[in-house]
């Protein structure tokens, strides 16, 4: 039987959002959380992330293809579901709406975020370094278009995690899912801390 | 006259003259628009849902003391096993047969359930869940030419949860919760892929396990799941259709693996 496409690609988005995005925001922010030390202990990793070997092939295949499925894909899922908190107001059906609302922001903010850093770099001649990120976040305005990104990304990616446990039959008992829900949410925490860290580092 | 007569006739009195008020709901075919209309029912002791639609039908006056059609609605066991009475009571989705009159607030707000077609005031068309049941063969198929023996034995820890399972009325409730049931998408919902669960656990109905897990893998089947998990905080039976969710993604994984890289079937 020929895989179905549906399925397989549910599952494929299921997959990307953790593997590889998840792990890229996990190092995006521990990358940008060295300008909590100094500018300069910044603009070294930076420079170090900018000059791996292979980098257009690492960009390519473990972060714009998948993030494009991912993002486009999941608009499509968005508009197949029918929000209905107001008649069911359980947790779940929160986080359900939740992750959709975030995805839709992350989308406009990831773009937008590419667009003020990667593409201006790439074919503006500017350079991708702290005073880069400091002149961007001196507009309060839009350091929290930032703040609200980043706590989109941790919530999307950790509530992500929780339904990808579920989607691949990891977390199958009321309980373990249960459990799920507290680890995940530790994973927001964390994730949150070290990402506002980073950009109040900017400040 | 002692006191307790005196107090059973005033309570006879109380119930004479005691109005319960709905507020339906209603569509005249398929295509028209719906509108509501009022009606107040005497009250009478242990009152549910449906006596009080019989009552209407026997004397269909809107409580402005006009006439009106009698209202429609589906029913057939009177007591929580068939699923056909399933309706919106107070904005809760249930059964009519189990909703009683003591035990709701005043006035009662009685709507057909969105996710279908509605055919007629409060009765719906739920085909699709049928066709859900035949999209997954919700059945073991032990039919043919002769006679085939006995079944493998079932394991009694086994038939204690799936006996849960079996306890799914096809009643509707958990697809009118779910946000992946609706006109833009062809989700089957959560009562068919517990189904699946169900069949696949019997040990005759596991030697076509991969059948109906190849159907769940199918347009509309398991992958249109969000796990925003409302079915099972709605479900009458109480049935773990999230837990069946869970292990029909486990086993429509493996199913798939299988399918692409061999191994069994």
């Amino acid at each position: 039987m020929a895989l179905n496409k549906e399925f397989a690609a549910r599952r494929l988005h299921s997959l990307l959002g953790i593997i590889p995005i998840g792990l890229f925001l996990m190092q995006h922010f521990v990358v940008n959380h060295f300008a909590t030390r100094s500018a300069e202990a910044f603009n070294g990793a930076a420079h170090f992330m900018e000059n791996l070997p292979f980098r257009i092939f690492l960009e390519m295949f473990l972060i714009y293809i998948p993030i494009l499925f991912h993002g486009i894909y999941g608009l499509f899922i968005v508009f197949q579901g029918k929000a209905n908190a107001k008649r069911f107001g359980y947790f779940r059906n929160w986080m359900y709406i939740f992750q959709r609302i975030t995805g839709v922001f992350l989308l406009v903010f990831i773009t937008w975020h590419v667009w003020d850093t990667w593409v201006q770099a790439q074919f503006f001649g500017a350079e991708v370094n702290y005073q880069m990120m400091a002149d961007i976040v001196a507009n309060p305005w839009m350091l929290a278009f930032y703040i609200v990104g980043i706590l989109s990304a941790t919530f999307h990616f950790s509530n992500g995690l929780w339904s990808f446990l579920v989607t691949w039959g990891i977390t199958v008992t009321p309980k373990a899912q249960l459990a799920a829900t507290y680890f995940t949410l530790a994973v927001f925490v964390a994730m949150s801390v070290i990402g506002l860290r980073a950009i109040f580092a900017f400040v | 006259m002692s006191d307790a007569q005196a107090q059973e006739t005033r309570n006879a009195e109380e119930t004479d003259t005691k109005k319960v008020k709905f507020i339906i709901t209603r569509q005249d075919d398929p295509d028209s628009p719906s509108y509501d209309q009022e009606f107040e029912v005497p009250y009478r002791e242990n009152m549910n849902v449906i006596s009080a639609l019989m009552e209407i039908r026997r004397n269909p006056v809107d409580s402005q003391g006009n006439q009106a059609n009698p209202v429609i609605w589906d029913m057939n066991c009177l007591e929580e096993v068939c699923g056909a009475c399933s309706m919106i009571i107070n904005g809760t989705a249930r059964q009519s047969c189990t909703a009683l009159i003591d035990q709701l607030e005043q006035p009662i707000r009685l709507e057909p359930m969105k996710t279908f077609p509605v055919m007629r005031d409060l009765q719906v068309d739920r085909s699709r869940m049928f066709d859900s049941l035949k999209k997954v063969k919700a059945w073991i198929p032990i039919d043919g030419t002769y006679d085939l023996g006995p079944g493998p034995r079932m394991a009694e820890n086994k038939r204690q949860w799936s006996y849960e399972l079996s306890k799914c009325m096809t009643c509707g409730v958990c697809l009118e919760a779910c946000p992946n049931v609706n006109d833009d998408s062809s989700f089957i919902g959560p009562a068919a892929i517990s189904q699946v669960r169900l069949f696949n656990s019997h040990p005759t109905g596991e030697m076509n396990k991969s059948e109906r897990l190849e159907a769940l893998m199918g347009e509309g089947g398991i992958s249109g799941c969000s796990n925003a998990q409302n079915c099972v905080e709605v479900c009458p039976k109480g049935i773990p259709l999230t837990t069946s969710i869970a292990a029909m993604n486990r086993e429509t994984n493996i199913q798939s693996f299988k399918n692409f890289f061999g191994g069994g079937n």
